[in-house]
């Protein structure tokens, strides 16, 4: 008898639990990130193709979102929608490394010694203030429209925020933790890589992701000023043979290719700062 | 090591915190600094740790005048101070050297005297203050420093694991002799492990009084003894009697 309840509240425990994990699973469907977070676009989509095959946008300004696709998928079958993407991307990548290897070499000479920060900072500071784009004309004057016109153009843009976001995080280091390193004897070399490294670790990442961004504005900026390859050089051909698809084209790639690289970005942040206290909504 | 402090003085922008301040321990002495806050106890502390160097008079660690910090000497702060981006044990290895299994075992033993064992791999946010603050203990301990510098490490701590760990810092002594200075309020706190009690009093502070402290170890909290050396204390804060009430 006692048995037997037992197996009876077993099977009833067992059906709840089930129950309770069907409704779970079809609140869960409609909450899923992905789900509510692609709502909006897939209608505004659908309108727009709608309102386009209505022919109410004139096709010589906005498209169809199917003509557009389709412009991006002949490019793939050309083969040339790769080189476009695979010089862009090289671009900003290469302005990337060359802007954050020098902003880490400034930022942490300007962290770490005093004498350093009087030298260079107020200079910094001082070219920070000029708009970076301002630059373009003269870097083309002296070294042309090859690429490292362009690749210093972008580092010029990843430089500020990485260089920036260095120097406070170095600088904002608790003094407390500093203490307790050389309570226990650290000299500066130790000090500097068992503390302050990993303490500004959280700031330096911040400038890495607003440093990318801006690199992804620059190549734009740079692209516009004279290419014959990459998403930039599609947009001025896509304003010159009056063809909005393939701007538009070129906008969506660029928008698919930097989330990517912001995604890396914050995957590796994630990863290395998982030690963070912060707020989880 | 022997401890010796010649008329120290420090003074922060023209205010003075602590001023002709001398006392001397001798090896293996538990000394203990007692008064109200903002005597400039900590302040004390870290002159004596060599952190802060812009005091006057002189220090003697051993002999040894060099207001360097000397890496024997051990500090637990009022704050835990773990650093966030290393888990427990790691925190605790931090200043061991050696290697790398003799440091885990050693800081796995003093984890499990302060209680947490098992924690081992959690970090400093998914600890409570009390834990945090028992870690900050293990890691000072962990390195056996032949001097100890405490500045309030249990108060943040509820009665119980402060009367366990005040023990386990009287097991450490027992062991390594190490010559130690805590900065407390806790009057009790002070009688049951110190050999000396220097009680500090007014702004600057400076040296009001100072009581032995004979009784043997390990002595019982709250007995006849300590009684009368606490109410002794309180007279001579002024605290213990009724008209402060009233007044
Ligand atoms: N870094 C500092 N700068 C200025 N004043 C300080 C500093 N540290 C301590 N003081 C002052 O010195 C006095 C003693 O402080 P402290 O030693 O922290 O007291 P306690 O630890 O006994 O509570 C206080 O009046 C405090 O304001
Ligand atoms: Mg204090």
């Amino acid at each position: 008898m006692a048995k037997n309840q037992g197996e009876l509240t077993s099977v009833l425990v067992g059906r709840n639990a089930m129950r309770k994990k069907k409704a779970k699973f079809k609140s869960y469907i409609f909450t899923h990130p992905v789900i509510l977070g692609s709502l909006l676009p897939v209608v505004l989509l659908s309108l727009w193709e709608i309102l386009s095959r209505m022919e109410v946008f004139p096709s010589y300004q906005l498209p169809a979102p199917t003509v557009i696709l389709q412009t991006i998928i002949e490019m793939g079958q050309e083969g040339t929608l790769v080189t476009h993407i695979g010089i862009t991307t090289y671009r900003v990548f290469a302005g990337f490394i060359l802007g954050t290897v020098v902003a880490v070499v400034l930022g942490s000479l300007v962290g770490f010694y005093k004498n350093a920060e009087k030298l260079f900072d107020p200079m910094i500071q001082a070219f920070r203030s000029i708009p970076s784009l301002a630059w373009v004309p003269l870097f083309i004057l002296w070294m042309g429209i090859g690429e490292s016109s362009k690749i210093t153009m972008i580092a010029v843009g990843v430089f500020f925020p990485v260089y920036l976001n260095i120097v406070s995080g170095i600088l904002g280091v608790d003094r407390k933790l500093i203490e307790v390193g050389k309570m226990y004897g650290l000299n500066t070399i130790q000090l500097i890589i068992r503390i302050i490294l990993p303490a500004s670790l959280p700031s330096f990442l911040v400038g890495l992701r607003s440093g990318l961004g801006l690199g992804w504005m620059f190549v734009v900026a740079a692209e516009l000023m004279g290419a014959s390859q990459g998403l930039g050089y599609l947009l001025v051909l896509g304003q010159n043979t009056l063809s909005p698809e393939t701007i538009i084209a070129s906008i969506i790639l660029f928008a698919i290719i930097g989330k990517i690289s912001d995604w890396v970005l914050k995957k590796i942040e994630i990863r290395s700062l998982h030690w963070q206290d912060r707020l989880v909504k | 090591m022997s401890l010796k402090l010649k008329n120290v003085s420090r003074t922060f922008d023209g205010i003075t915190a602590v001023k002709n301040f001398s006392i001397s321990a001798e090896p293996g002495e538990i000394i203990g600094l007692l008064g109200t806050s903002g005597c400039g106890k900590s302040t004390l502390l870290r002159a004596i740790s060599g952190l802060d160097n812009d005091y006057d008079g002189e220090i003697s660690i051993n002999g040894n005048t060099s207001k360097e910090v000397d890496d024997r000497t051990g500090f637990i702060f009022q704050e835990p101070r773990l650093l966030p981006w290393l888990p427990v044990l790691e925190n605790v290895t931090f200043g061991l050297k050696g290697n790398k299994e003799t440091k885990v075992q050693r800081a796995k033993e003093f984890l499990e005297n302060v209680g947490l064992s098992g924690k081992e791999q959690l970090y400093p946010r998914q600890l409570s203050g009390g834990m945090a603050q028992r870690v900050a203990i293990a890691r000072a301990l962990v390195t056996s420093p032949e001097i100890l510098l405490l500045d309030e490490p249990f108060s943040a701590l509820d009665a119980f694991t402060k009367m366990q760990l005040q023990d386990l810092l009287l097991d450490v002594w027992h062991t390594y002799k190490s010559t130690v200075v805590l900065v407390t309020h806790d009057i009790d706190e002070a009688l049951y492990l110190c050999d000396r009690i220097v009680v500090l009093r007014g702004q600057p502070g400076q040296i009001d009084t100072e009581f032995v402290i004979k009784e043997e170890r390990p002595r019982q909290r709250g007995g006849q003894k300590l009684a009368e050396y606490k109410s002794e204390i309180l007279d001579r804060l002024d605290l213990n009697n009724t008209h402060s009430y009233t007044s």
